[in-house]
């Protein structure tokens, strides 16, 4: 491939006609919650400029960004952004293998060396010097480190890339450590979600190939585009919950009726991400619209935050089954008990007292 | 020995402790925690579902009002309570400093400790808070408030959005207990443990009104510290 393409003139290439072309641009400029005018400046920015090479890594991963990623919902976004984005390596996608693929990543630091997008799935293992996770020969701690060093930016696609997620679930034996903990040096896009929404990942790759800068973040690190908003802020059964009208168990016949799962456990109102705007599966569902509540997977150490139906998290200390409002019922119930004991002791104290006084 | 009536008459004191102001800010932080309490606690723990049609019912959405307005007015009296601090007689500055450099002080705190564990006969008379007293009231009240203020606007903050005065000022709390989840089970630890204190609290009030030597309830609201007799 040549460093000199367009975007345009590749998926030209490619047989994607001029009409589609536009048409993406203004879905991207829509997807990115762009004006209109923006139509124009997107289609004249992959009109002149040359790809940017982009780098997928594989950590400790299930992959499933990258099913996620592959199935983006509008099928010419699929088509286009997987030329577009010139993916000159990614272990589980490309056709070479072995040494061939490594040779092809060595060549592509080394050639874009400053320039190149870095896509991290899943994250270093850093117990035993890396060795939970070897890929291409080596730990995948070192690939990491490697290919960060001539990176332009770092997209870490996942809650495992983002946050650990599972593998760093307590007690984390192999000591999977997320990202931006281990590149210290270089911006971190944090695209959580297990997986992220596959319009948002590409939502995300478009913007910085197109403005050719970051997308803006928020605290944590996450494009705010997507992740500045609760699950709950937009979510299509909000009214039922400012209306006090809750599923109460499961299959119960609020739950037919579409209420609210905030008492069975829906963690929307703690979750930041866009499945209530965006969706899943070509905007077909989301777990809230099929009737189960948001489980938090894109919020940081979502395992670690005790059952996946309980909004506040259990508290292990004080016996397995124990959140906030058990220990804290627990333990008013207990100054109850010790103040009237201690009422008690000091009535009869003073009627002793009395007594004596009196003599 | 029994003192009779008119002799004691004569000896009986009284010092204006508490300031007008104060007392203002005591009952309006009451009642704004009862608030903060109930409404909260019904959040968290939603009664039983409305019936009909969503419009015609907004249950869920007075309680979490009359949640942010009490939270509002307990934060904005706060400051004034810090303001009055500055301005008010020295009573109005103890509870928010700790003198624990003061070897005496801590005797206090163990005297009172004692008092309590029924092993002192006689309490001592104190014009302010006792040293105990006093302790309770730093880290209850005024840490307790600062942290229950603080992740309570960071999740009002969620809701005002990105950008809002409100994110400015409280939203980097949320990362700081890790994610959202983890500031509400805070929030709600917090709010048991005020409950805790509100129970303690007013017992002790009510216990040393009767068993100490001085007039403790009514003096939150007259302002007079009225003592029963004129020994030391």
């Amino acid at each position: 491939m040549s460093d000199l393409d367009t975007f345009y003139a590749t998926m030209r290439r490619q047989g994607i006609t001029r009409r589609s072309f536009l048409k993406f641009c203004s879905l991207t400029a829509t997807a990115l919650g762009l004006s209109p005018d923006y139509i124009g400046k997107i289609a004249y920015a992959m009109e002149t400029k040359p790809r940017t090479p982009v780098l997928w890594l594989h950590g400790l991963e299930c992959t499933c960004c990258s099913e996620s990623f592959i199935r983006s919902a509008h099928p010419l976004a699929k088509d286009v952004v997987l030329s577009m984005i010139s993916l000159d390596y990614d272990d589980t996608l490309m056709a070479a293998a072995g040494h061939q693929a490594e040779a092809s990543l060595e060549a592509t630091i080394k050639k874009y060396y400053g320039n190149y997008i870095l896509a991290v799935e899943g994250n270093p293992p850093l117990n035993e010097d890396g060795m939970f996770c070897i890929t291409g020969g080596r730990p995948f701690v070192e690939k990491l480190k490697h290919a960060a060093a001539g990176a332009k930016a770092i997209i870490a696609w996942g809650s495992c890339a983002s946050w650990g997620c599972v593998q760093a679930a307590k007690p984390n034996p192999t000591q999977a450590t997320p990202i931006h903990k281990v590149i210290l040096d270089k911006p971190v896009i944090k695209v959580p979600g297990c997986p992220p929404i596959a319009e948002v990942m590409t939502g995300v790759i478009t913007y910085m190939l197109t403005f050719d800068r970051l997308p803006e973040l928020d605290r944590q690190g996450r494009p705010k585009m997507f992740y500045s908003q609760r699950i709950h802020d937009k979510c299509y059964r909000r009214p039922h919950f400012d209306a006090g009208q809750y599923v109460e168990s499961w299959d119960d016949e609020n739950a037919r009726k579409g209420y609210c799962l905030y008492k069975v456990g829906c963690k929307g109102p703690t979750t930041y991400n866009a499945c209530s705007t965006v969706r899943w599966n070509d905007g077909v569902s989301f777990p809230i619209g099929s009737g189960h509540g948001c489980l938090g997977c894109s919020e940081d150490g979502f395992w670690d935050k005790g059952s996946f139906y309980d909004r506040v998290t259990d508290i292990h200390q004080f016996g397995i089954e124990a959140n906030a409002d058990t220990l804290g019922a627990t333990a008013a119930g207990v100054a109850g008990v010790g103040i009237a004991v201690h009422a008690a002791l000091s009535a009869i104290k003073r009627a002793q007292q009395t007594e004596s006084n009196q003599e | 020995m029994e003192v009779d009536s008119e002799t004691k008459f004569r000896f009986v004191q009284s010092v204006y402790v508490y300031e007008a102001p104060l007392r203002l800010w005591h009952w309006v932080n009451a009642l704004c925690v009862v608030i903060l309490t109930v409404t909260g606690y019904l959040i968290a723990n939603p009664l039983h579902s409305t019936t009909g049609e969503a419009s015609a019912n907004y249950l869920m959405g007075y309680m979490r009002f009359a949640h942010f307005s009490a939270g509002y007015i307990l934060a904005i009296s706060f400051i004034g309570r810090i303001y009055w601090a500055f301005v008010g007689n020295h009573h109005s500055r103890q509870m928010f400093i700790l003198p624990i450099f003061n070897k005496h002080w801590w005797e206090e705190v163990f005297f009172e400790m004692r008092w309590y564990l029924f092993l002192e006969k006689e309490p001592k008379k104190y014009i302010g808070h006792n040293p105990l007293a006093q302790l309770s009231m730093f880290f209850f009240v005024v840490l307790g408030s600062i942290f229950m203020i603080f992740t309570g606007f960071a999740m009002y903050s969620e809701g005002a959005g990105q950008g809002s005065w409100q994110d400015r000022l409280f939203g980097w709390v949320i990362p700081l207990f890790g994610q959202s989840q983890d500031v509400h089970t805070a929030h709600h630890l917090g709010m048991w443990v005020m409950v805790i204190f509100m129970m303690v609290h007013i017992y002790a009030a009510i216990r040393e009104d009767i068993m100490s030597r001085q007039s403790l309830v009514s003096t939150m609201i007259s302002g007079h510290r009225m003592f029963k007799d004129n020994r030391d």
